[in-house]
């Protein structure tokens, strides 16, 4: 097995298929929407392949080190063009392939007008243990 | 290998572990079926990790077979309550003797089925056969809780039509205790002393020089294992390691078993595996590796599996026997795309005296690591010729 991060953007992915803003679906779209995600986990979580999910607020700040005795130095708010990551899913999986059906799924969430969003998702491999036999 | 022990409480963890698949054939024997019986032992196994401690009973094995048929006629009850199915269960033990190592062999069948996905098969097997509980086994593979259970219990439904008196398949068995061995992991639980402990008892129970084979070959790694790293936790490839710290005890039983298995004249991968190990654990020095016999078993294992893997390692030997052009010859014939590829092309053109494009191999080999161990050693490695070269 081994795990898998699946990366949803609020920007700095390519466009959507079906690239409408949320605040322009339909209440009942937005349902739709928020119960897809909530099956997907569950079903997740019942294959024996979940292992984490969270959503991250837009807003934050860059941070770093400005020397010994001094507080960190931050920088905010984030401009427009910055990557901005939405939130993650992490999978323990049997292969790469289950990895990318999986996003797939995810990315066929539904959006305006109830049609699958097409959304662009980031998968990542997590970097292992190493393994014992290696000659 | 003697367990943990629960300071001054006398409990013995490898030997309850050791009691699970036991009580499991016990219940099964009764009348239930596998995979109640199997929820019904996990249950009392946490109930004895919980109370053992304070309260040791005097025949553990007893009070086990006793708990887990209390849990399990539970389960039967709440189950035939809730479903009005009939289910035929005898409530006595049937007469006879039966032999627990056959029923211990038919579990190691049962949790490695093919039916089964390796990381299913892997989960059962520690949890039916290594006598973990679910939580060591998800901390242990750094999954929640809920995940292994889901997974096993998923596993149990698809082996459900499996007869437990099925003929099984020892090689899948034999690749899910090395899948278990070979991985690593750890958590409060060591999985690769479980799988040796496992991997013992199979060979117990079954007369198989490839069984033998799997036991030499975790024995003779696990000799190594204090080796492997250098107190600051960092990796120690085979050529630095500092061989007074490979474990002489484990060593010899991994060659003592090899050599019964190897006289049986029914040579199979993980024999060939084992026989390569055993070359380097005679080696006092790296330098005194012998090479070419290392090379005529890679040339077995390929012959015997065909695997890219073992070619890969065979061109790495055949550097070291023949020298660095032979090794990057031998190379060029194997799959590129192979994870430790770029890897061992930069041991063998560092090995050449090619030290610039060894550095560029070596970060592209840290690249493609698949593991933060790895990728800083081969970091480090490629740091290190370019030091050498611009200073």
């Amino acid at each position: 097995m081994a795990k898998y991060l699946l990366l949803k953007h609020y920007r700095g992915a390519p466009a959507a298929v079906n690239d409408v803003p949320m605040d322009r679906w339909t209440p009942a779209e937005i349902d739709a929407h928020v119960a897809y995600m909530e099956d997907f986990a569950t079903r997740l979580g019942e294959s024996g392949e979940y292992v984490d999910g969270q959503a991250l607020a837009p807003d934050g700040a860059w941070v770093r080190y400005d020397g010994e005795g001094r507080p960190p130095v931050t920088d905010g708010p984030f401009p427009e063009t910055k990557d901005l990551i939405a939130g993650w899913m992490v999978v323990d999986v049997d292969s790469w392939d289950r990895a990318v059906a999986l996003a797939g799924e995810l990315s066929a969430a539904p959006g305006a007008g109830g049609r699958p969003i097409h959304e662009w998702l980031e998968v990542r491999p997590f970097l292992g243990v190493p393994p014992t036999v290696t000659e | 290998m003697t367990g943990r022990r629960h300071a001054g409480t006398g409990v013995d963890e490898s030997r309850l572990r050791e009691l699970i698949p036991e009580v499991i054939g016990v219940l099964v024997r009764r009348g239930a079926d596998f995979a109640s019986a199997e929820d019904a032992v996990q249950e009392a196994l946490v109930e004895a990790l919980r109370t053992w401690p304070a309260d040791p009973p005097r025949d553990p094995r007893g009070w086990l077979v006793t708990v887990s048929w209390r849990r399990y006629l539970d389960l039967y009850r709440s189950e035939r309550a809730r479903s009005a199915r009939e289910v035929a269960v005898d409530l006595e033990p049937p007469q006879g003797p039966v032999s627990a190592v056959d029923d211990t062999l038919r579990l190691y069948f049962l949790c490695a089925h093919p039916s089964l996905t390796p990381g299913s098969a892997v989960a059962l097997t520690l949890r039916a056969v290594g006598g973990l509980t679910t939580r060591q086994i998800a901390e242990a593979y750094l999954v929640p809780e809920s995940t292994i259970a889901q997974r096993i219990s998923r596993a149990k439904r698809r082996i459900a039509d499996v007869p437990l008196d099925q003929p099984g398949d020892l090689a899948t068995v034999l690749r899910v205790l090395y899948l278990i061995y070979n991985e690593g992991h750890s958590g409060e639980v060591d999985l690769a002393t479980e799988a040796i402990r496992v991997t013992r008892q199979l060979a117990a129970a079954v007369d198989d020089p490839e069984v033998a084979g799997l036991l030499a070959l975790v024995l003779l790694h696990h000799a190594r294992r204090a080796a492997r790293t250098d107190p600051a936790g960092r990796l120690v490839p085979l050529a630095g390691q500092d061989r007074s710290r490979w474990d002489p005890a484990l060593i010899a039983e991994g060659v003592a078993v090899l050599q019964a298995a190897l006289a049986r004249d029914r040579l199979g991968e993980y024999q060939a595996q084992a026989a390569i190990a055993a070359l380097h654990a005679d080696a006092r020095r790296f330098e005194e590796t012998d090479w070419v016999q290392i090379v005529e078993w890679y040339d077995e294992l390929v012959a015997l599996t065909g695997s890219e893997v073992a070619r890969l390692n065979r061109a790495v030997a055949v550097g070291e026997a023949d020298g660095a052009p032979a090794g990057l010859a031998a190379l060029a014939e194997v799959d590129p795309g192979l994870p430790r590829h770029t890897a061992a092309s930069a041991y063998l053109h560092e090995k050449a005296g090619r030290l610039a494009d060894a550095a560029d191999l070596y970060a592209a080999a840290a690249r493609a690591a698949s593991n933060t161990a790895e990728r800083d050693h081969l970091t480090r490695r490629a740091a290190r010729l370019r030091q050498t070269a611009s200073g």
